[in-house]
């Protein structure tokens, strides 16, 4: 069996998982980084819009600094974030920023003199001054006081991961791609690596490492429509949760987005509704008003998919062969607008839709967007419930973004918590030595290549591995999307445990050889269902409504009973996942309150305890 | 509408003693919006669950799934079928290792690639977190950016003549890349340094100049442009002159 050794192994090379990489390397260790894809495939390159850091360059974001940052920051996260790490991380990012600059990242720069920008759909008109020419330029987001969006034209994931990737591979930073982890070695309180599969060989590979890192973004995949690349399906998140020991937090809490298209659920950038657009229903009625007279189409991300969700409920839907939708028109925006200002949009329409939007009405719909929970890390990324594990980036709890991020917050999130995550793991390995007993690497791979067995001989069962995971589809859509109550909750939670059943029973109907594709999703897939548990029973206790987490049955948001973060881990065997609750945060510098958006009724934190 | 497809797709997995290349064929009712991408997984979901391929975006952006469609390599995830005749043919990349069917393992090339034209920032200047960023023009930043949006799809690579000619070429892509990094005043190569790299047949002397790579380059990226300015560049930097501004710069 081959066997690699390394200081720190990376599960993951999107961008927290190589800025992690790239400090490790630069203070002298050895670092390998696995990736399911090429580096640069990772779905970092996809961000388009942009990242935020009060750099206050531009006119818009004039006094803009990390203090407004931070209150942003914690209140998009409806007080759900630790604000200990939110203040980190708004005090780091500017930092961050300029570094890249210095690696490569072709930032749009501040060009003095006076532009026309959009507001709602009306054009203003502005100065940059003279004295900031040159310097990293911002635009607009949602829930943000000021400009801070720093961005590279519409492809900002795309030139940051390529200057990270490049930097990496400048300091001889491997990276082993096509190669995917299924399992994490470890003893009774240590992390010691990760058995892995080959994509291009189906060959188990062993690496020992003396700190681990976790950097395998969002698991958007367990539901059917997403934004996510395919490959973000929670992979590594299962081989944590695998251990028994170490936590996910706040899994119930997944950020939905308003306008994916429909059939194969690419964004659409806010910017559309930004700039003017509106919603229409199947009889081309413009609905949003009727919901939300002040804001219409611009309330916030959460507040729109629901209104959109509620709309479809009664009917109102455009049927299509992939389910309902409904409209978005940019029409009247007209064409010079549309392939200049918009024209990534107007790119996805023409290639994936074969529509001209200056024309024609965009189908859209709400959808799964971003992971908020994952792997439970302290402030400094370090894992709960191993030593010499560690996670950063969208797979991380850390816990910035609470129970609502804002747009533009993670991508900032991955270079900066990759930074300081990165920082604390060089002193790490600059304290630690390991052993590493090789009856547990057997133990392990012994029990990995016994289910890849089981699964091709079809052991346990014959059970189709696409039927369960449409099984599992269907009920996260009805118990667990945008609008979540206890009915549908507890039948979503008591199916979802028959479907876990039957994901044990999962039989191949190929010969499993090579990459085999069917095998590669066999073996997650009763960790998918996992998963999925945890964000629907989380979902289920949880009896309040905060951020994207939305309970017809309780929607109150309710301090004095849930100003606290779910905690969910497995014991090898259960059905359940077993769930605490922690504080939210430490420390609060800004003590809870109105979010001044999409509002709603708040039970405040000091409420008198009801009787249970 | 309503129409029914046959798709001819190259099958082989190399890890799989008992199998030899051959074509499979798949029948498929096509539906509204049909992408490649749900043509493919519908076929693997339903009809034959070994089938490779590879995607990750499927939106266009991080050139995972770049094969030849009816004898042209293009993105297969922003391909629509109601743009093709009913009778679809799928082939891997050529020139890249086949990983198995439809899938072929570009990681490697390009990073060996990227390794050879050592595609990062060459400066002796030291990061100073304290103190402001550098300032840089808007107009060079944009002439950067527009030269950087290569997603290593392998598409030029996979049409080039002189590629499939010779497996070290450096290929259009990489020319790209120096060209890239030239007009980023933040690399302090000189000339003579990039063309070390470029000048000679594994680089700008053995294109043949056909361009097919700009033809089929999803990203439309000027690689006509930059080919002809890196090779009067060339010529003009071998008899110790300076080279002519890129097209691409203000
Ligand atoms: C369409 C879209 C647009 C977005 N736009 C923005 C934006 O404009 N601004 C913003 O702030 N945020 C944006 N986001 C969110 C942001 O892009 C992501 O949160 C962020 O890029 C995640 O980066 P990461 O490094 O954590 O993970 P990723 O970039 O997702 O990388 C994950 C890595 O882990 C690897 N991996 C996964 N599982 C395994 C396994 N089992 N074994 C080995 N390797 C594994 C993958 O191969 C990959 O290399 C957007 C998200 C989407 C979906
Ligand atoms: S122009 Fe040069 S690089 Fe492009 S396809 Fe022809 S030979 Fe290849
Ligand atoms: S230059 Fe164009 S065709 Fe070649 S790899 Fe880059 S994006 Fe693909
Ligand atoms: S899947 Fe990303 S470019 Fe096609």
């Amino acid at each position: 069996m081959l066997t690699f050794y390394t200081d720190l192994l990376c599960i993951g090379a999107g961008l927290a998982g190589e800025r992690c990489a790239v400090e490790a390397a630069g203070a002298g260790f050895e670092v390998v980084c696995l990736s399911l894809v090429p580096a640069r495939r990772s779905h970092s390159c996809c961000a388009q819009g942009g990242m935020q850091a009060a750099l206050g360059n531009c006119a818009m974001g004039e006094g803009d600094c990390p203090d407004i940052h931070f209150q942003d920051t914690v209140k998009g996260s409806d007080w759900g974030a630790d604000q200990e790490v939110a203040w980190l991380f708004a005090e780091a990012a500017p930092v961050e920023m300029r570094r890249l600059a210095h690696w490569g990242v072709p930032w749009n720069r501040v060009e003095p003199g006076v532009h026309t920008y959009y507001k709602g759909g009306k054009p203003f008109e502005k100065e940059e001054l003279e004295e900031n020419r040159g310097l990293i330029h911002a635009r607009a987001f949602g829930g943000t006081a000021k400009w801070r969006t720093c961005y590279a034209s519409d492809g900002t994931g795309h030139s940051v991961l390529y200057t990270m990737d490049n930097r990496a591979a400048q300091l001889g930073v491997q990276v082993h791609d096509r190669t995917e982890v299924i399992s994490l070695i470890h003893d009774d309180g240590n992390c010691l690596g990760a058995v892995a599969r080959s994509l291009r060989t189906g060959e188990l590979v062993v690496y020992m490492a003396r700190a681990t890192l976790i950097a395998s973004g969002g698991f958007g995949r367990i539901y059917r429509n997403s934004t996510n690349a395919v490959i973000n399906d929670g992979g590594a998140h299962i081989a944590a949760l695998d251990t028994g020991v170490v936590p996910l937090g706040n899994m119930e809490a997944v950020q939905f987005h308003p306008t994916g298209i429909v059939p194969t659920d690419i964004l659409v950038t806010e910017g559309c509704r930004g700039d003017g657009g509106t919603l229409l229903d199947k009889d081309l009625h413009r609905f949003m008003p009727d919901y939300e007279p002040e804001k219409a189409e611009l309330a916030s991300r959460d507040v729109v998919s629901r209104r959109m969700t509620e709309h479809m409920r009664k009917g109102k839907g455009v049927p299509s062969p992939y389910g309902d939708h409904l409209w978005l028109d940019i029409r009247h925006l007209g064409e010079k607008h549309i392939r200049t200002k918009l024209r990534e949009v107007d790119e996805i329409c023409q290639y994936f839709l074969g529509i001209d939007p200056v024309k024609s009405l965009i189908p859209v719909r709400p959808t799964q967007h971003y992971s908020m929970g994952g792997i439970r890390t302290n402030k400094d990324g370090a894992a709960y419930g191993l030593s010499g594990l560690f996670s950063a980036g969208e797979s991380a709890c850390w816990d910035m973004h609470g129970f609502n991020r804002l747009g533009g917050n993670s991508l900032a999130e991955t270079v900066v918590a990759g930074g300081i995550v990165g920082k604390k793991i060089v002193e790490f390995l600059k304290g630690s030595e390991v052993s590493f007993p090789t009856g547990i690497v057997r133990e392990q791979v012994t029990k990995d290549r016994e289910r890849i067995d089981a699964l091709i001989k079809g052991e346990h069962g014959h059970e189709n591995v696409y039927d369960v995971r449409e099984a599992m589809f269907d009920v996260l859509e009805y118990a667990a999307g945008i609008y979540r109550n206890g009915d549908d909750l507890e039948r979503g939670v008591g199916e979802l445990q028959e479907i876990h059943e039957r994901a044990n029973r999962i039989g191949l109907k190929t010969n499993g050889l090579g990459a085999n594709p069917e095998l590669a999703l066999a073996l997650k897939m009763p960790g998918m269902v996992r998963l999925a548990l945890c964000v629907t029973y989380g979902a289920l206790m949880r009896t309040e409504s905060r951020g994207s987490h939305t309970r017809e049955d309780y929607p109150e948001r309710n301090d004095r009973d849930w100003l606290s973060r779910t905690l969910a881990t497995w014991k090898e065997g259960a059905s359940l996942p077993n769930l605490t609750y922690e504080d939210a945060s430490p420390v609060y510098t800004l003590p809870p309150g109105d979010r001044g958006y999409g509002g709603g009724k708040i039970i405040p934190r000091d409420a008198a305890k009801e009787d249970k | 509408m309503a129409r029914t497809l046959t798709f001819h797709i190259f099958r082989y997995n190399p890890q799989d003693a008992d199998d030899a290349p051959h074509m499979d064929t798949f029948v498929l009712d096509e539906t509204e919006s049909m992408t490649l991408f749900i043509a493919l997984n519908r076929i693997r979901e339903e009809q034959d669950a070994s089938l490779q391929f590879d995607f990750c975006c499927r939106a266009g952006v991080c050139g995972s799934c770049a094969m030849v469609v009816n004898g042209r390599p293009t993105l297969a995830c922003h391909t629509k079928t109601a743009d093709y005749p009913a009778e679809i043919t799928l082939l891997p990349l050529p020139f890249f290792k086949l990983v198995g069917d439809l899938s072929v393992d570009t990681g490697t090339w390009f990073r060996e690639m990227y390794q050879r034209v050592e595609s990062w920032i060459h400066t002796d200047i030291e990061f100073d977190s304290n103190e402001q960023e550098a300032r840089m023009e808007n107009d060079v930043a944009n002439a950067i950016y527009e030269l950087d949006r290569c997603i290593e799809c392998g598409c030029c690579v996979a049409a080039c003549g002189t590629a499939r000619m010779r497996q070290d070429f450096l290929g259009a892509v990489a020319l790209n890349r120096i060209a890239r990094f030239i007009v980023d005043p933040r690399d302090k190569r000189s000339d003579a340094e990039y063309f070390h790299i470029i000048g000679n047949d594994q680089g700008i002397f053995g294109c043949m100049g056909l361009l097919a790579c700009e033809d089929v380059c999803p990203k439309e990226l000027p690689l006509q442009d930059q080919l002809g300015y890196l090779r009067r560049k060339a010529a003009l930097t071998a008899i110790g002159r300076k080279g002519p501004k890129n097209p691409q710069l203000p």
